[in-house]
Order: C-alpha cells, then structure tokens, then sequence
C-alpha cells in the first residue's frame, strides 16, 4: 500500500469517527478531536507537503459530511497541516514531545483562527464559548489522544522527508 | 520567522533544498487558494449550484460510513453516557435540591403576597365604602413586626411621620379598629392594639346608643364593654362602634362610626354598678398584614 493511500485512509477514518462518533460525546463540555491529532501525527511523520495536502483533503470531507461552508475546514487543516509538518521537518521529529507540544499549540492556535474566520465570513459567533467552553477541555482531551494516535502514525507511516538540520523553527514558509 | 533565513548545517544542499522549499510553497499556496476558491463560491452560489450539489453527492456517499461508526460506537457511547449520568447523578441531585428548596420558597412568598393582595384590596374596598369616615384620609401600610413578649400588644408597621403619620393615629384593618399609633419614627410606627392593657376607647352600641369603654377582656383577643349603666339596653349581637366623642376643648383621639366589635354575652349583677358586656373584635388580632393609618384630611401629606 502506497503511502498516499495510508494517509488518506487514516485521515478518512479519522474523519468518520470524528463527525459520526466524538462530536457527539461531549466531555466536560468540549469534545476530543481525533482528526486534528492524526493530522498533526501523519504531517509530523511524513512532512509539509502531505499534511497540507492530508488537511486539505480532512477539511473538505469534514465540510461534506457535515455540509458545512466548504472550503471553510479545508483552509484551516491546510495550513495546521503544513505547520505540523514544518515542524516535523526541521526540528520537531525526533523530539519526544514534539506530537503533543504540536497538537496543544495547533489544538488553540485552530481555535482563535477557526473563530476569526467565521466571524469575517458573518457566521454567529460566541468568543466565550468557542474560547472557553469548548477550548480548555478539548485541549487536554487532545493531548491525551496523542500517545496513542502518535503511536499509530509511526507504525503506519514510514518516515517521508529527511531531517533539515536548522537552528531556528521556520514558521510560515 | 517571517523574513527570517535560516541557517542551516549543510550549505551544499541548498539548490535541492531550494526547488523543494518552492514545490512546498506552490502545494500550500495552491491549496489555501483552492480553498479560499471554494469558499468564496460557496457563498455565492445559489441552491442546486455545482458546489451544493457535490457537497449532496459526497455527503451521500459518506452516508454509509457514517451509519457504520455510529453503529460501531454506539455501545461505547451508551456505556459513556451510563457512566457519566452516574457522575453526573450526584450533582443533578444537588442541583435539583436547590431548585426544589428555590421553588418552595418561591410559592410562600407567592402564598403570602396573595393573602397581601387579599387584605389590600379588603383595606381599598373599606377605604372606598359608606363607613369610611369622610374627614379621614386612609394610608395604606404593611405590618413589619410584631415585639416579643406577651407583656406587649403591639405591631410595627411600615409608615412613619415621613409618611404623615402622627401619634395617636387611629389604625384599622377593613374589618375594624385594631389600635392607636403610640411612636412614631421617620418611616416605621408603633401601633398599640386595643387588646393591650394599656387601650381604652369610648364606644357605643349602634342599636341603642347605650356608651361605655372599651377595654381589653382578660384574656385572648376578646374586649369588654365597661362602665355600661345597668339601665341601658344591649343585647347580644349588637355591634358596638367608637362614639367620636368632642366637647369644647376636647375631642376623642377616635373618629366617630367606627366598628370595633360585636356583643357575645351581657350580664349583670346586684351589687355591680355596671353591666358586664363581653366582646368579639371584629379584626383578628392574631393574623394582622395590612392596615389603613387614618390621617386627618387636613393633615394628610
């Protein structure tokens, strides 16, 4: 099996049980989100390019399935995809926290920018809710996805793009 | 960071690093674009457009898989749900305790704000009636307290001199005369009850004009009619009112016409200089919430 084909099915899977199962199981009040941790552990393992790619993909079925705006979903996993994979590129793989220290950063950076999107694209909007409610028990029930799904990827995913040996954590591009 | 180089270990690979950084760059731009794209025709496009009618053909597609983790899940779900209603149990219980203890309190207060409304509009339906006296002004006010001890027939209640309250203010409630305003402070008076000790009102019966005193009977909230000549007439049932007495320099501290009680039982006895005339209070004593404090009209605020 190609790598192409795992990743895209772990992502669909993740996305399944992601709309179908954990939206629904709310815990404390927020909700898991498996999707983003096996996107972040799949872009960590393979690179930029396929998590943007992986997010691209994950956001429009996610936009599909729960016909939503689409694209909305599709921007957002886009670019979490290809800063997970950045880091994961430079200097994040071979660190043992790197997976759950990327999934936090990009588990709130996902909120504030979720958030601003829809409130540019005139959506009803609660900062409190969105910020708060629902932000500070998905943080810790995301990282605790992050052992196990983090474990998953490794074994499933070879690792793609070798290691650039760089002194500073490129951002953006 | 933004605008940053970065250095890197290895400078002989940058024209590699270099087409991969642009392949990189041109993927994620062509993605973000493509979904800003979509988006943008996402809302523009109207029903039945390409864009909803892939979202319909993808989303009935996903159906089934969908179905099947619900499927899958749902035990675990309902064990989920089982094991967090059980932690949750707890705190409903609590919660609902205060609600039920809120509620309670809720339904006595609005108890006792109908039994409120009910004296009110007995005490307006008194103020308005034939019997109210006419060079009197009724002020509606609320009984606040009562003073502890049975040394002391009083009430306390919620209007003062502020209000135009004066000492020796006769009190009512819609049923009769109750007492006498004894102190009175900026907004709260003191109301003496014709069963204390201390009360004394010359009074009248109605049917035959036969005076005497009214006074506290002993015991309970039953009055006397004292100082009744053994030649008057008064018979039981007869209702005795305040006679409103005013001679040059003098004028009784009570209005004239209003009712107090009726006649229980009349007795005399050979060596009594009086008859002995027992009294039920029209007012109940023991359940007083509202009154009317009457204020002279020409002294009413």
């Amino acid at each position: 099996m190609s790598d192409a084909a795992r990743i895209g099915g772990l992502v669909f899977a993740a996305v399944i049980v992601q709309v179908s199962v954990l939206a629904s199981v709310p815990i404390g009040g927020g909700t898991a989100d498996v999707l983003l941790v096996v996107l972040v552990a799949a872009a960590l393992q393979r690179g930029s390019i396929a998590g943007a790619v992986a997010g691209f993909v994950a956001g429009l079925l996610v936009d599909v399935a729960t016909l939503g705006t689409m694209g909305v979903t599709s921007l957002l996993l886009t670019v979490a995809g290809y800063w997970a994979g950045r880091y994961g590129e430079t200097t994040g793989r071979e660190r043992p926290h790197a997976l759950p220290l990327a999934v936090g950063v990009i588990t709130v950076l996902l909120a504030f920018a979720g958030l601003g999107l829809h409130y540019m694209l005139g959506d009803e909007v609660n900062p409190h809710r969105a910020l708060v409610t629902t932000l500070l028990p998905a943080l810790p029930l995301n990282l605790l996805l992050a052992w196990p799904v983090g474990r998953l990827c490794r074994r499933l995913l070879p690792q793609g793009v070798p290691l650039e040996r760089v002194r500073e954590v490129e951002l953006v591009v | 960071m933004l605008g940053v180089n970065v250095r890197r270990a290895a400078p002989g690979a940058l024209p590699s690093r270099s087409s991969t950084a642009l392949r990189r760059r041109t993927v994620v731009g062509s993605l973000v674009l493509l979904s800003i794209v979509l988006v943008t025709l996402s809302f523009r496009e109207t029903d039945g457009g390409p864009i909803s009618s892939f979202q319909s053909a993808g989303a009935a597609a996903l159906r089934p898989f969908e179905v099947a983790a619900t499927r899958v899940a749902r035990p675990f779900r309902d064990a989920y749900g089982w094991v967090d209603s059980l932690f949750g149990a707890r705190s409903e219980a609590k919660r609902l305790r205060a609600e039920n203890e809120r509620l309670r309190q809720q339904l006595i207060q609005a108890e006792v704000s109908a039994s409120e409304l009910a004296d009110l509009k007995a005490l307006l339906a008194f103020k308005e009636g034939k019997s109210f006296p006419a060079d009197y002004d009724g002020l509606g006010a609320s009984v606040i307290s009562r003073p502890a001890g049975a040394f002391a027939q009083a009430i306390v209640i919620s209007r003062g001199s502020s209000d135009g309250v004066e000492k020796d203010a006769p009190v009512m409630t819609a049923d009769g005369l109750i007492g006498l305003v004894t102190r009175v402070y900026a907004h709260t008076s003191r109301v003496t009850l014709l069963t204390d000790e201390s009360s004394a009102v010359s009074a009248l019966d109605v049917r035959t004009g036969a005076s005497g005193v009214v006074q506290h009977g002993g015991s309970g909230s039953t009055l006397v009619l004292d100082y009744v000549p053994k030649e008057d007439d008064v018979r039981v049932g007869d209702t005795v009112v305040t006679a409103g007495w005013r001679s040059s320099k003098l004028a009784s501290l009570y209005p004239k016409g209003l009712p107090i009680a009726h006649v229980v039982s009349v007795g005399q006895t050979d060596t009594d200089l009086y008859k002995q005339v027992q009294l039920q209070p029209f007012a109940d004593f023991t359940s007083i919430d509202a009154v009317l404090v009457l204020v002279p009209k020409d002294r009413a605020p």
